[in-house]
């Protein structure tokens, strides 16, 4: 039993390490008051360019800052179209996504190695290698998490800081009050456009190191549609974390979860149908987000950034 | 001196018509651009693509067969943005279409008279379209439950659902393995016009044409605009905005159910691989680039069905990988998003320093 519950942790957690690290930066992103639809996108566009330089480098670390530039550009033209260019946020964030699927397909059939015609589909590269930590990996159940790969332990000491960062600290007050009120933020001399800018780059940054743990470290390899909905799983995560860095690790273990459950039962072929199974994460997050959204309706002050998803712009004389 | 934008005072059709057609030209710039970065010479590229989908009768026809969906799809995608409820999940509602209309054609022709049978498959993949659709749009107005999530989400499960029926238990018994559910009886075959286009087309155009009068000759459609433009200003005014963004939802899923419908009728003739690809994603992109105008999203659909039907012909000919056509389609998007200020501001430029002191937002220095 304990043996089993540590399995599932530790897979849980690799499974949750991209979400975690996408939803940190959606959710800096959102504060800010930008919405960002392109998360998807950005992960399957970063998880084939940093697998792409893994193959050909077997550089690690190149292969992750490749997919955090990746991240940054998408990002950045999301920027411009949504902030300067004051474009619909919902469609120039789509747009990204629908960019970057056909994007990564067309590069993962385009930049592989003439030998494989091509193709980056059925090749292996260096990938993150599970670190094991002497004597806490040996203990019962918390265990699993000094059993991980270098994403996983960056991802879990990244939670906590992202959370003194956006709660203890000024630049932390000066991105919500951005994404509360930008007219008040405006009056104080907080550069609104440029607050906004720089978070919605960093949370493609962010989606970008997810995408880049899809390819290198959980799955390792380039397959079509690698992210399996992560990118739109980690827009409901945002609001299952009420925008709290500190709980974006439920969502994620929930979902990792899933994943995790969903692997045992059909490895111990139990009697459930496998497409049920798979229904499984995006049912729950339907499940989930009726039941925010109820909660949401009761109280208020759940964290939803009062503008987010709306351009600023100073009232012209 | 400064750039910034100027609210126009009215809004401008000269610009509206414009970037459209710059941003395909940008995007075929932009593509060209990114072949030649990968060793492909963009020229041959672009005559094999034209060459493939619209060199002969024969291929033409072929580019209407994937046009048909498109202009369904994008017609439920404007009905539902027209209230700016962002319906992203016409590809899940045009898939279970194709699982309604198959279950009627698969399993009531034994009780069903010949003569009903397509009118009645037809007719239940556009309720399944529409249950599919109507979900998210009582979630919204009941609770408000974000749209874009749910639309989404039920594309995947839809699509899990259609996997796994065709290669589970509508499997044919006697298909030899092959994964499919069973021929429709020939009753339940939607007529073809030529080649392969089928009479789905003549629906898509209907529909065009009704939406069409709907949208701008209707309060129906008053209403519609009113909402999408200003919720409160149509609260004031009495417009009941919950019913109007059901109504409008199942609409539009019946819409994408009937793609779906006519998708399993027409073509296959049977659930199989292939129901599922991607037309309801595309359909955002025309039914944006239409301005959500119901008669501008036939000649977009046709467009960009030559877009995939070529690109899938210069993975025939040349190797290039059939990727391309949407990287195309997703790549006029961005200058459409970044022109579409155009249409509602001027740029101006001014040289007073003194008025211009403070910056304005969104003004490029």
């Amino acid at each position: 039993m304990i043996l089993l519950l540590t399995s599932i942790l530790a897979i849980t957690l690799r499974a949750g390490t991209s979400l975690v690290f996408a939803t940190i930066g959606e959710i800096y992103t959102e504060k800010s008051g930008v919405l960002n639809l392109g998360i998807e996108g950005i992960m399957l566009m970063s998880a084939v360019l940093s697998f792409t330089v893994s193959y050909y480098t077997g550089n690690l670390f190149a292969a992750v800052v490749t997919a955090m530039a990746t991240g940054a550009v998408l990002s950045l033209l999301h920027a411009f179209l949504s902030i300067t260019m004051r474009a619909q946020q919902v469609v120039s964030g789509l747009s990204i996504t629908l960019f970057g699927t056909g994007m990564a397909s067309f590069l993962g059939q385009t930049l592989g190695p003439e030998s494989n015609s091509g193709y980056m589909i059925g090749l292996t590269a260096a990938k993150f290698e599970t670190l094991t930590i002497p004597g806490l990996s040996k203990l019962p159940v918390i265990g699993a998490v000094f059993n991980q790969d270098l994403l996983t332990y960056i991802v879990l000491l990244l939670i906590p800081v992202a959370w003194y960062f956006m709660f203890r600290t000024k630049y932390g007050l000066n991105l919500r009050a951005v994404g509360e009120s930008p007219q008040t933020a405006d009056a104080m001399g907080i550069d609104v456009t440029r607050t906004r800018y720089i978070y919605t780059i960093f949370g493609g940054i962010m989606a970008g190191i997810g995408g880049a743990h899809l390819s290198l470290a959980y799955t390792p390899g380039w397959t079509e549609n690698i992210t399996g909905g992560r990118g739109w799983i980690v827009i409901a995560l945002v609001i299952f974390s009420l925008w709290n860095p500190s709980r974006a690790i439920w969502g994620a273990i929930l979902f990792g979860g899933i994943n995790a459950v969903q692997f045992r039962l059909q490895a111990s072929g139990a009697e459930i149908p496998a497409p049920v199974l798979n229904m499984m994460p995006y049912l729950v997050t339907i499940v989930v987000l009726i039941i925010i959204t109820l909660w949401e309706n009761r109280r208020r002050g759940t964290g939803t950034p009062a503008a987010l998803g709306t351009p600023y712009q100073r009232e012209e004389k | 001196m400064r750039i910034h934008f100027e609210k126009r005072k009215t809004y401008s059709a000269k610009a509206s018509v414009l970037t459209p057609v710059i941003s395909f030209l940008v995007s075929l710039i932009l593509t060209a651009v990114m072949l030649a970065a990968v060793k492909i010479n963009p020229a041959e590229v672009y005559a094999a693509m034209f060459r493939g989908a619209f060199g002969t009768w024969r291929d033409f026809s072929e580019t209407l067969v994937k046009a048909i969906p498109l202009i369904l799809t994008s017609l439920g995608v404007a009905t539902a943005f027209k209230l700016k409820f962002w319906n992203i999940g016409a590809e899940g509602q045009l898939v279970l279409g194709g699982i309604g209309a198959s279950w009627v054609a698969l399993f009531a022709s034994a009780w069903l008279p010949p003569a009903i049978l397509l009118p009645a498959a037809i007719i239940v993949g556009a309720v399944a379209g529409s249950v599919w659709a109507g979900v998210p749009a009582l979630l919204k107005v009941k609770l408000g439950v974000d749209e874009t999530l749910t639309t989404l989400m039920l594309n995947y499960v839809a699509i899990i659902a259609y996997d796994g029926i065709y290669t589970g238990p509508w499997r044919d018994p006697d298909g030899f393995g092959f994964p499919g559910s069973a021929m429709f009886p020939e009753a339940a075959w939607l007529p073809r016009l030529t080649g392969r286009t089928h009479a789905g087309l003549i629906f898509a155009l209907i529909i065009a044409a009704v939406l069409w009068f709907a949208f701008y000759k209707t309060k129906w459609g008053f209403e519609l605009q009113m909402i999408g433009n200003n919720k409160k200003a149509a609260r004031v005014l009495g417009v009941n905005i919950g019913r109007n963004i059901i109504i409008a939802l199942l609409i539009s899923g019946a819409i994408s159910g009937i793609a779906g419908a006519c998708e399993v009728t027409g073509i296959a003739r049977r659930l199989q691989q292939g129901l599922s690809l991607g037309y309801g994603y595309t359909a955002i992109i025309i039914a944006w680039m239409s301005r959500l105008n119901p008669a501008v999203c036939i000649p977009v659909s046709i467009i960009m069905a030559g877009l995939l039907v070529g690109g899938d012909s210069v993975q025939i000919m040349m190797g290039v990988p059939s990727a391309m056509g949407q990287v195309m389609q997703g790549m006029i998007l961005f200058p459409m998003l970044a022109g579409s200020i155009f249409s509602e501001y001027r740029l101006r430029l001014s040289r007073d320093s003194a008025a211009t002191a403070a910056p304005t937002e969104g003004g490029l220095a």
